[in-house]
């Protein structure tokens, strides 16, 4: 190694070792410490005396595997990623060929409005959403009113709470997804679109036989994102429903966090986050898998 | 009229339409925060307020102490900025041009940690804090984001970029790394630390659940908690509620609309790599 090179290299390795040491000490370690965690009965006792915590192996997997209530969350939070997810994405798809159209004016404005609900905070929009669902003096009610819709108690029928949070989600986040579309869909070479056309494709043709395939890698990113989100819904609950009525919006993230912070079980919360991480795993093959084998 | 002409017609009445079902519900809230208690709750459901009034925002800034709350946010969004900026700025860099013995092992260890959730670490992490005192503190809030896997990915793609030629003609000026790091990289990474500065203070700000668990003073809150909490005791003062929204989201809003080229390029950018 010559001098200049020596040089460089404790350089490099005291530029990396700050960031290197709040992620590691601050999110690997924790992500460690939690798998042992979970195989203890940590409770509020051994949060006052860390020798209460005794080492149990797999008792808290079994309790929670045998617990109605969170096979109710995971329902719950399924039913977030598999309706929320593809509704999510197609809207953001819709807006970004909008947004993207060779005879829209405008653009940048339209594409700021539309990502306006990501950068607002959720707890707020929440609450705001929360008046918005009132059955009888909410404003949706009152719109859907107009088209001759009755009413319809969003948060308060176990039925409707999901799907009133999934309007909320897919609102506040489809601007996002909608930039990444539209970044994608200007990659795709217009010669492309002209070639099809020659060959007398009409629009729907040429979305089928030119965007969706050129899409794919971008459709496939987008579609994790998003799922990775849906699976750690947590604040729309907590200020909307407190995961009411009758467990209906009880997510994952959200019965972990009532089993450490409200019953203080940081044994069972623990093993709670490493089944939500192993069922995110999963599924993100799954995901991937599919989108291998359509093309 | 042409079928062009019909065309573009028809595509910008839809785009209206989606843009004013967009922002309908924050110009609810905004209006909603300037009626008169009790206003937003009759029928049929007033979207102006009849006789705009403040006394929901004085009655924030006063007997509720929001102003407390904004300085939290503000005091933990801008620590939280600085840190992120400097140490994903100098990691990022190094990590794309300053060649180190296991540099690619620990590199793809962190994009390992891309696929880890959060929520993983969290209750370690607040057992952590508790054997360090950390907990109820700005610093519990502000320590675990102070450096990102995907924060220091995003500067390190921006680095590769930077010509060797342009480094090694500093190096043989005599100029140390460090020297080379502010008088030469800074200029050049410029762009993308505004962008993962915009990031961080955006999600800083917005962030629930990690200040929730954290913080168990009133006097510590950060808005969101701090609103969430007033949420449950005030639900019926809608008004009320729909002002401390909007002081809770405004400030987000405006840095945004200031910072949204670089911002708007930052999550256009991350599309490519994935």
């Amino acid at each position: 190694m010559s001098g200049i090179e020596r040089r460089q290299a404790q350089a490099g390795w005291a530029f990396v070792t700050p960031a290197l040491a709040v992620i590691g000490a601050f999110f690997f370690v924790p992500a460690l410490l939690g798998l042992l965690l979970s195989l203890t009965d940590f409770d509020i006792y051994a949060i006052g005396a860390l020798e209460n915590a005794r080492f149990i192996g797999l008792r808290n997997y079994a309790r929670i595997v045998a617990d109605p209530a969170f096979w109710n969350a995971v329902r719950n939070t399924l039913v977030l990623v598999v309706v929320g997810g593809p509704l999510s994405v197609a809207l953001s798809l819709v807006a970004a060929l909008l947004v993207n159209d060779r005879l829209t004016r405008w653009k940048t404005l339209f594409r700021t409005v539309y990502f306006v609900p990501v950068v607002t905070t959720l707890v707020a929009v929440a609450i705001t959403w929360r008046y918005l669902y009132h059955p009888r003096y909410g404003l949706l009610n009152h719109g859907l009113g107009l088209l001759g819709i009755p009413p319809i108690d969003w948060l308060g029928d176990p039925h409707w709470a999901l799907p009133a949070i999934i309007l909320l989600s897919v609102w506040k986040n489809f601007g996002y997804n909608m930039l990444i579309f539209i970044a994608g869909l200007q990659t795709i070479p217009e010669e492309l679109y002209e070639a099809a056309e020659l060959d007398g494709a009409g629009p729907w043709r040429r979305f089928l036989a030119v965007t969706v395939p050129m899409l794919a890698p971008t459709t496939l990113f987008v579609a994790i994102m998003t799922m990775v989100g849906f699976f750690q819904v947590f604040a729309e609950p907590y200020v909307m429903t407190q995961g009411g009525p009758l467990g209906a919006t009880t997510t994952v993230v959200m019965f972990m966090y009532e089993e450490g912070f409200k019953w203080w079980r940081l044994g069972v919360a623990s093993a709670v986050s490493f089944l939500l991480f192993a069922l995110m795993l999963v599924a993100t093959l799954v995901q991937t898998r599919l989108t291998r084998e359509r093309r | 009229m042409s079928r062009r002409a019909l065309h573009a017609l028809a595509l910008h009445a839809v785009l209206i339409a989606f843009a004013a079902l967009t922002l309908a519900p924050l110009l609810w809230m905004v209006s909603a925060s300037f009626m008169r208690p009790g206003e937003a709750a009759s029928l049929p459901p007033p979207l102006l307020p009849k006789a705009p009034t403040l006394e929901h925002y004085v009655a924030l800034f006063t007997r509720l102490d929001v102003t407390r709350h904004l300085w939290n946010s503000a005091i933990v969004a801008v620590l939280t900025t600085l840190f992120s900026v400097t140490l994903n700025g100098m990691a990022g860099y190094a990590f794309a041009k300053l060649p180190f013995p296991g540099r690619d092992r620990v590199f793809a260890l962190l994009l390992i940690g891309l696929f880890i959730p959060l929520q993983v670490g969290m209750l370690p992490l607040f057992l952590m804090f508790k054997q360090l005192g950390l907990v109820n503190t700005y610093w519990g809030v502000i320590v675990p984001s102070m450096a990102g896997i995907f924060g220091l990915f995003m500067v390190r793609q921006y680095a590769l970029a930077i010509p060797n030629d342009l480094l090694d003609a500093a190096r043989l000026d005599g100029a140390g790394e460090l020297a080379i790091f502010r008088t030469v990289v800074l200029p050049v990474i410029a762009p993308i630390l505004v962008t993962l500065g915009a990031f961080a203070f955006l999600s800083a700000w917005n962030d629930f659940m990690w200040p929730l668990i954290v913080l168990s003073d009133e006097r510590l809150y950060t808005l969101p908690v701090a609103l969430a909490g007033l949420s449950g005791e005030h639900v019926l003062d809608i008004e009320l509620m729909m002002a401390g929204s909007v002081i809770t989201t405004l400030p987000v809003i405006v840095v945004f609309l200031i910072l949204q080229r670089a911002y708007i390029q930052g999550v256009m950018a991350g599309s490519v790599k994935g």
